[in-house]
């Protein structure tokens, strides 16, 4: 089955590439990334700040129970609606660093559209540090299972 | 007991990476895979000691020599490790997709 998230992470870069297509108007998907009641939707994080124009900002911070638990933010550089985004990316405490995002916004037909975003990082090694914060996690998440299944029993 | 290494840090190096890249075609002793760098054989040896030991090389004893080959599990373990990144974006993007379209609906 053709999988409609793509990663391209090249071995021995230090950037990566992740396509989408939606089944949505190239509208609603710049829409979505572009208006701070949307882009709190789908991302599930509270939006502190959003200036969608050149030499903009933005921050978003996620709380679970009270604790801030994820925080980030990043400079938009340049904007062309329904087109492109260029910005920076930065998730704060992570040893990740800032990157760099080329967000590509395309029309495949009326109601059907491509999103590609270009990741530029400062290394391979920060790239290889993004890439294992969910694979970590998941492991973590497997591990707490079986805590949990192992305490249940006692 | 030793502590198992992190897979990615084996693949991190760039000669561990030129290593692999030469054992991929064909089976070879230590001494054939130190020819093709400049460093010492202790170094190479470190290097082919950390690989086997994420389970990415296997040793094979022919005769007197010992051969080095490529553990294709370990190698898949490699492969696979991107995709918990992927689905985590494929989440996040059908989260968009859902609220874009509930939009699209209620708008009409």
């Amino acid at each position: 089955m053709d999988q409609k998230t793509k990663i391209n992470a090249l071995e021995g870069k230090q950037e990566l590439t992740i396509t989408r297509e939606f089944d949505l108007p190239v509208e609603l998907v710049y829409k979505a990334y572009t208006e701070a009641e949307f882009v709190a939707q789908w991302m599930g994080t509270k939006v502190i700040k959003l200036e969608n124009r050149d030499h903009g900002s933005y921050a978003f911070e996620t709380s679970h129970e009270g604790n801030v638990i994820f925080k980030a933010n990043g400079t938009i550089h340049k904007v062309v609606p329904n087109q492109e985004i260029v910005r920076t990316f930065e998730m704060e405490n992570m040893p990740i660093g800032i990157q760099l995002e080329f967000l590509n916004f395309e029309k495949v037909t009326a109601n059907k559209s491509k999103l590609t975003i270009q990741i530029i990082y400062k290394s391979e090694k920060h790239r290889a540090k993004q890439l294992k914060l969910p694979f970590a996690y998941g492991l973590n998440m497997a591990h707490n299972r079986l805590e949990e299944i192992l305490k249940n029993l006692m | 007991m030793k502590l198992r290494r992190d897979v990615f840090q084996a693949i991190a190096d760039p000669t561990r990476r030129t290593i692999i890249t030469l054992v991929a075609t064909s089976a070879m002793t230590p001494s054939a895979i130190a020819e093709n760098f400049d460093y010492s054989r202790q170094t190479i040896s470190k290097h082919i000691q950390i690989l086997t030991e994420c389970e990415i090389l296997e040793q094979e004893q022919k005769g007197r020599e010992i051969y080095y080959h490529l553990n294709p599990n370990g190698m898949k373990q490699i492969a696979d490790f991107i995709e918990p990144f992927r689905k985590l974006w494929d989440n996040r993007f059908n989260n968009l997709e859902a609220v874009m379209k509930n939009y699209q609906s209620n708008k009409k």
